[in-house]
């Protein structure tokens, strides 16, 4: 067991390309925690969907042990945390579990909208923070410049800051050095009680539940039987140990330290983030205060495109749930769709991560409805309902009024874009809360209706500001305001996945974007179809949708059958992986599709 | 026990592979080559024509096509031995339809007369175009003159001349290829052939149109204009479509090619050559080497195919609708149900028959004059789903 002044426990907080994955590979290898064949890039992301995606998802820990210039030897433990603002709730936790934070910022773009998000949440945490300046062998790099930025906005001393290049290497022993000096080490007592906060938990095939602990005081060995102090079940451990960065058995975890723990658990449910693990006798009797549990915001319906698939995706659904506690859902049936599943998600990206996860994991080919957030329905005999789904909106003779929930959003932006960027928070009926400017780049503060911003906010804020700005957000409460459910009728018939929630006043712009989309996405048919968006029975736009002019093979003679016949083959492959509505064949890009705005 | 191809006759293909200069457009199995031993070659035809006869002793023989390729680049005596070949290895009519692919250059017209010694009776010239512009950009080495000249020729030496013209080209407008059109049908004896440009991938067009550079071609408004016109000015010179894109005075079709459309059997010899081949009550899709010396030294000792494809019910039933729909007799429902062992689906029928696709006969349905231009919908609509 190492003694309490020899261990060092940091995360690292930065940008989402700043470099942050980069810079723990380094670590990784330049204190030789993984022999070099087995080195690859972002050593921490273990997911595919990560690696591809540049963006760490699940908090990933590593033991690093480092030999500093005092000759003495120290175990850092790094928990890497997710730098996307729908996984905010993992970041918090997993900075309780630690002392310490490197501030990384890349020194040729500085601060941006999750650097500060994130860097709020490990001063919330008491982290000693110690700043890092990447990206130096770059010659846009300008590290005097972006310090005084870090002084100005996030208001910690960056004089000492290290300048480090995670590429070349330059700076890594200086970063090293300085976890060991600067940070502080973690308190405890060994002789206590069994205090061990709860970290993270997941599902693995092999060895049921890997639980992340945080040993606060005390000390667990393989074989104690344990008690969560939440629900007051018992378990027998089973094996513990450390992250290095695989999983590496050891015997015993004291005060201070980091690590992993299984006991049989079946179900990651049965494991509460944040909660406490004691010793099922003469355990401790002051729990830590733990975490309020994460709440889905965005909500969307999945349908499996084969609707004999339908067990296959309950299957799957029911196996990243295992995994994921933050993810919620209930089954659901559509008219147009048959059986699926509605579905709860922190944000945006954790919805395409899960549906990305299940289609390709699991190989099933989903339609995704229209993504919505929880509207409040108070109805006219004072009753409250919730609404997650659009096409379960009650009568509206028994409505009073309804209610949304709203955003304060943080954007940082070159002054350059600044008006582009005012238009389009404003566009999205955003109100201004505050405008202020650092160096040449401004802040600015909006309270945004969530419903306009969990669909393509982010991807039309990087299109306007050429992918300069930045932004984050945090959720504010729910205000009354004029929504209306606009329905999408294709060939005159409705289409419920299509149905959304629109603000009064812009329902026939949104119907007009809407319907001209659908016209482009769903392919020519033999007949003309008519497209409309609707608000009860009052048709608010319309297009048609020409019926196919050509469509005929040339030439097909005795050695063209072989090679049309696959063609054909692989065209009603190809239809198979559209939804029949009515007669009209529906690709199922287009659910999501039709709703991304141009403006 | 008749055999379901018999409804549709047996046919012999024969590929030469070979061409002067590939055309940019073209995706058929063609090579360029300087030296061709045409003794190696007639000797392969030869051993593989035997190999064929003895795996269908008996069979009757409807017709016979010289395809490539340019086959009017083979020498008149390797086309006669390989005629007497044929003759002798199955039972044939008198009349037998033996019809030869040319290129209307002059070199090759030099050549009809002996090809009709050999036994060929009818000769499809692949002109594609009437104006010296349009056929530079369609890579082809003759002039609208030579073509003209070989063609006065082709109509001296034999009965039976048909010939081929590409439209919907790159900047061509509908006046342009109606007045062209017009010229050709005072030219067409009894057979002609109008091909919609097709981009094909995998040829030079193709490459160039996937990078953009192919400009000009015509959208598929323009398109399905142009086709609907060539229907009614041929139907009014008496050159009505019997298929897709092949006119013909009555009783003047392609007996050979309507083996293909009408679901028969047919061999294909040569590189690249497809078949198909009812053995022992099975019909099998062939399909040799397209490699032309992979296949020449493959005939030493017969092995010039890639392994058979034994065709399930569902392959059968979809390749007999993809055929046989583009012709205006269309297709016997009878025969569909006995081949696929299932029915067509009614519901299917009525929306297309509503929407004026389909004609529906006592025995018969027929894709309308309005629905050919969407054929390939029309067919995958009644394909039935596996």
């Amino acid at each position: 067991m190492t003694p309490l002044s020899h261990i060092r426990n940091f995360s690292i907080v930065a940008h989402i390309d700043h470099g942050k994955s980069t810079l723990a590979d380094r670590l990784i290898q330049s204190t030789n925690t993984v022999a070099d064949r087995d080195m690859k890039e972002q050593m921490l992301d273990s997911m595919d969907i990560e690696r591809e995606r540049g963006i760490t998802i699940k908090a990933q820990t590593v033991r690093i042990n480092y030999t500093a210039k005092d000759g003495e030897e120290y175990i850092l433990n790094l928990i890497d945390t997710p730098g996307h603002v729908d996984f905010a709730y993992e970041v918090s936790r997993s900075m309780r579990a630690v002392e310490g934070s490197l501030l990384v910022v890349d020194s040729t773009q500085g601060v941006e909208a999750q650097t500060l998000a994130n860097v709020y949440h490990a001063i919330e945490a008491d982290h000693e923070i110690v700043p890092v300046l990447n990206k130096i062998d770059l010659p846009a790099s300008d590290c005097d410049r972006v310090a005084e930025q870090i002084e100005d906005v996030i208001g910690i001393d960056a004089t000492g800051a290290i300048r480090v290049s995670a590429k070349t290497g330059v700076g890594i022993e200086d970063t090293l050095e300085a976890i060991v000096t600067h940070l502080p080490a973690p308190k405890g007592t060994l002789d206590a009680p069994l205090k061990a906060m709860l970290v993270d938990s997941w599902y693995d095939s092999y060895l049921g539940v890997i639980v992340l602990v945080r040993i606060m005081d005390g000390q667990l060995r393989k074989g104690d039987r344990i008690r969560m102090m939440q629900n007051g079940s018992v378990h027998h451990v089973d094996r513990i140990g450390v992250f290095r960065p695989q999983m590496t058995e050891i015997d015993t975890l004291g005060p201070g330290e980091i690590g992993f723990l299984t006991a049989s658990i079946k179900q990651v449910r049965d494991t509460r983030v944040g909660d406490t693990i004691t010793h099922e006798k003469k355990g401790t009797d002051t729990a830590l205060p733990g975490f309020k549990p994460s709440q889905p915001v965005v909500f969307c319906g999945l349908f499996p495109v084969d609707s004999a698939e339908f067990e296959d995706l309950r299957d799957a659904i029911e196996k990243l749930a295992l995994n994921d506690a933050s993810f919620s859902f209930e089954m659901e049936t559509s008219a147009a769709l048959g059986f699926g599943f509605r579905c709860g998600f922190l944000g945006l990206l954790h919805l395409e991560v899960i549906r990305d996860r299940i289609e390709r994991e699991y190989d099933i080919d989903l339609i995704t409805t229209a993504p919505s957030v929880i509207y409040h329905i108070h109805m006219k005999d004072g009753e409250m309902m919730e609404l997650h789904n659009p096409a379960d909106m009650p009568d509206l003779t028994l409505v009073d009024h309804l209610e949304e929930p709203r955003i304060k959003a943080t954007i940082l932006v070159p002054d350059d874009y600044l008006g582009d960027v005012l238009k389009l928070c404003q566009d999205r009926r955003g109100i201004q809360e505050d405008l202020t400017y650092a160096g040449s780049r401004a802040m600015v503060v909006y309270d945004l209706p969530l419903n306009e911003v969990v669909f393509d906010f982010y991807d039309r804020l990087k299109s306007v500001t050429k992918g300069y700005a930045s932004f984050d957000y945090q959720m504010m409460g729910y205000r009354q305001d004029n929504l209306v459910k606009m329905s999408i009728l294709v060939n005159d018939e409705p289409v419920d996945a299509l149905s959304t929630m629109v603000h009064r006043d812009r329902a026939e712009g949104r119907g007009r974007a809407m319907v001209e989309k659908l016209k482009d996405l769903i392919p020519r048919h033999m007949f003309k179809i008519p497209i409309q968006a609707a608000i009860g029975g009052k048709v608010i736009a319309r297009e048609t949708l020409s019926a196919m002019r050509k469509d005929v093979t040339a030439k097909c003679y005795g050695g063209d059958a072989t090679r049309k016949r696959k063609l054909l083959d692989k065209q009603k492959a190809g239809k198979k992986k559209m939804r029949q509505f009515g007669k009209v064949d529906i690709p199922q890009e287009a659910f999501i599709s039709a709703l991304k705005m141009d403006g | 026990m008749t055999e379901d191809w018999q409804n549709g006759g047996f046919g012999l293909y024969i590929h030469w592979p070979f061409c002067e200069a590939k055309c940019p457009y073209c995706d058929f199995n063609s090579h360029v080559s300087r030296t061709i031993d045409q003794r190696a070659w007639r000797d392969a035809y030869l051993s593989e024509l035997a190999r064929a006869a003895a795996e269908t002793p008996g069979r009757v023989l409807n017709a016979v096509y010289f395809g490539g390729g340019t086959p009017s680049l083979m020498d008149p005596d390797t086309v006669a031995d390989i005629i007497t070949a044929i003759r002798s290895h199955w039972p044939h009519a008198n009349d037998l339809e033996i019809t030869l692919e040319a290129n209307p250059g002059s070199v090759e017209a030099g050549r009809f007369r002996a090809y009709n010694s050999a036994g060929v009776n009818r000769i499809s010239m692949g002109v594609q175009a009437l104006n010296d512009t349009d056929l530079k950009r369609l890579g082809r080495i003759h002039t609208a003159n030579e073509a003209l000249i070989a063609f006065d020729i082709a109509r001296d030496t034999f009965d039976r001349v048909s010939f081929d013209l590409i439209y919907g080209r790159q900047e061509q407008s509908a006046a342009d290829w109606r007045s062209e059109l017009k010229q050709a049908l005072s030219l067409a004896i009894d057979h002609i052939s109008l091909y919609q440009l097709t981009i094909e991938s995998g040829t030079a067009f193709g490459d160039r149109y996937a990078l953009g550079k192919l400009r000009g071609l015509p959208n598929d408004d323009l398109g399905a204009d142009m086709f609907e016109m060539t229907q009614d000015i041929c139907g009014a010179a008496g050159m009505p479509a019997y298929e897709v894109s092949n006119h013909a005075r009555d009783g003047a079709q392609s007996r050979h090619n309507m083996i293909y459309w009408r679901y028969g059997d047919y061999i294909g010899i040569g590189p690249g050559a497809h078949g198909r081949l009812t053995l022992n009550g099975q019909k099998h899709a062939t399909v040799c080497f397209s490699n032309p010396n992979r296949w020449l030294i493959g005939a030493r000792d017969g092995q010039t195919e890639q392994p058979r494809e034994a065709l399930s019910r569902a392959d059968q039933a979809a390749e007999f609708l993809m055929m046989g729909l583009r012709l205006r007799e269309g297709v016997d429902r009878e025969r569909f149900e006995t081949l696929s062992g299932t029915s067509l689906d009614t519901d299917q029928i009525a929306d297309l028959v509503n929407l004026g696709f389909l004609e529906v006969g006592k025995d018969r349905i027929t894709v309308s004059n309005q629905g050919v231009i969407i054929m390939n919908s029309v067919i995958e609509a009644l394909i039935p789903a596996e």
